[in-house]
């Protein structure tokens, strides 16, 4: 049982959120937000995060937005996966949401709660890092549109007091062509080994990554190299390992070379989906 | 909600159609409150990591691992434990399936496929698959277990053509 004496608020607004945030770090609560909060009860039963006050923004109306508007579909952070994977108006965020933890945990989890997440897979990121989605973010200076590649590098990059809020992703992106694999080194359940998730725009593959290096990513130098259609797949793969940002995890998963391994054969699954090849 | 000394909310739980009020410490969570202060001992704690599914209890419809939710998050929300299941068609068919051995895990996978049964007169293989993915069986009754949801899906499909 949770025993610690961590009070709990319930904002209804974005300003309250941060208010609070700083009303109680003043008085050295070290808040943090709470979303799903799946990873934020076992961390703190495991004595891994110190909080003494946590702020759930669940019910904050922005926050729980999943709908197309104006050419745009706007994904409120604290969306269950499971409801985003119900709804499926972007089908390659359902289909990568699908690989994280089981059904059941899926109904708590929440997409910020993915993303903004200690634990590195983050795979939710994996799709609106390809649809170079804009990020709305909420803190002390107000609330702000950027896009994803300028405040997600490795993780998200946040503010003091800063939460997200909602993603924006643009309409054209969600039928593009897509696939997404999640490898595992055994059974259907479990960590994962590798996530891939791949969208097909103008012709050209873009791919981002789980589970290869201990953040997830999207690397235009990795796609390049995949896209460079003068050379045979087996050369343009190996050629694109050789940008992997670093390190390959080599963990309980699964070693480095067997990672490598499975990643060089995931990638030609993806080619004979997507190209036919 | 209103605050009271010691930093303890007082909430209302919508439990099995009763409604319970409970002074709870607001990092409590929903299965720790169930079991130690409203002696609904269904629910099992496993794993306390939302892995095992052991704990698992119905809100709003859905399946929820209750080790993973604060009591505070489900005041207001529609609430099932075991304890409010009254020989449902999945209980008489896990029994009439031998869908258990130890039993440990069983009020969990129950809770499951009653919110699955519930949900979808009549699921795909493959929603059964991802939906029953959720919980462990330890002594490994899963055959006997997807034989008892199907039966009661079995069930229900014939009698709406009869």
């Amino acid at each position: 049982m949770l025993t610690a004496d961590i009070e709990y608020y319930q904002p209804k607004s974005l300003n309250e959120a941060i208010d609070l945030f700083f009303q109680l770090k003043h008085v050295n609560k070290q808040p943090l937000y709470y979303s799903g909060g799946t990873e934020i009860i076992t961390f703190r039963r495991l004595n891994l995060i110190q909080t003494g006050a946590i702020i759930d923004i669940k019910n904050i109306p922005e926050c729980k937005i999943f709908e197309l508007n104006d050419h745009f579909l706007i994904t409120g952070a604290s969306i269950s996966l499971t409801y985003l994977e119900e709804k499926n108006f972007f089908p390659l965020l359902s289909k990568t949401s699908r690989g994280v933890a089981d059904f059941t945990a899926r109904n708590k989890i929440t997409l910020g709660g993915n993303i903004c997440g200690q634990i590195f897979y983050r795979e939710a990121v994996l799709p609106f890092l390809l649809a170079d989605s804009n990020v709305i973010l909420a803190g002390y200076d107000g609330v702000k549109s950027l896009p994803i590649h300028m405040v997600f590098n490795q993780t998200l990059n946040l503010n003091e007091g800063q939460f997200l809020v909602q993603l924006q992703t643009e309409e054209s992106y969600l039928s593009l062509p897509h696939y997404a694999i999640k490898k595992r080194q055994q059974w259907d359940t479990g960590y994962p080994l590798i996530t891939i998730a791949t969208l097909k725009k103008d012709g050209q593959l873009r791919i981002a990554f789980s589970g290869l290096c201990p953040f997830p990513f999207r690397s235009l130098e990795v796609e390049k190299e995949l896209n460079n259609r003068q050379l045979p797949i087996d050369e343009r793969i190996m050629n694109a390992i050789k940008y992997l940002p670093g390190p390959i995890l080599n963990d309980v998963e699964g070693s480095k070379e067997y990672r490598l391994f499975v990643l060089r054969n995931t990638l030609k699954d993806i080619f004979r989906e997507l190209e036919g090849e | 909600m209103a605050f009271l000394p010691l930093n303890k909310i007082s909430v209302n739980l919508d439990i099995n159609d009763e409604i319970y009020q409970a002074e709870i410490r607001p990092f409590s969570t929903l299965l720790s409150i169930l079991r130690l202060e409203l002696g609904l001992t269904g629910s099992k704690p496993g794993c306390l990591n939302g892995d095992c599914g052991a704990c698992t209890i119905i809100m709003d419809g859905l399946p929820y691992k209750s080790c993973i939710i604060l009591a505070v998050e489900a005041a207001g929300r529609k609430i099932t434990t075991i304890e409010g299941l009254k020989n449902a068609p999945i209980q008489t068919a896990f029994i009439e399936n031998f869908a258990f051995q130890c039993g440990y895990c069983t009020p969990g996978f129950i809770m499951n496929c009653h919110a699955l049964i519930s949900k979808y007169q009549n699921p795909s293989k493959e929603t059964i698959k991802e939906w029953l993915e959720s919980n462990i069986c330890r002594c490994t009754s899963y055959e006997e277990i997807e034989k008892a949801v199907l039966s009661v899906i079995h069930n229900e499909v014939e009698s709406r053509k009869e």
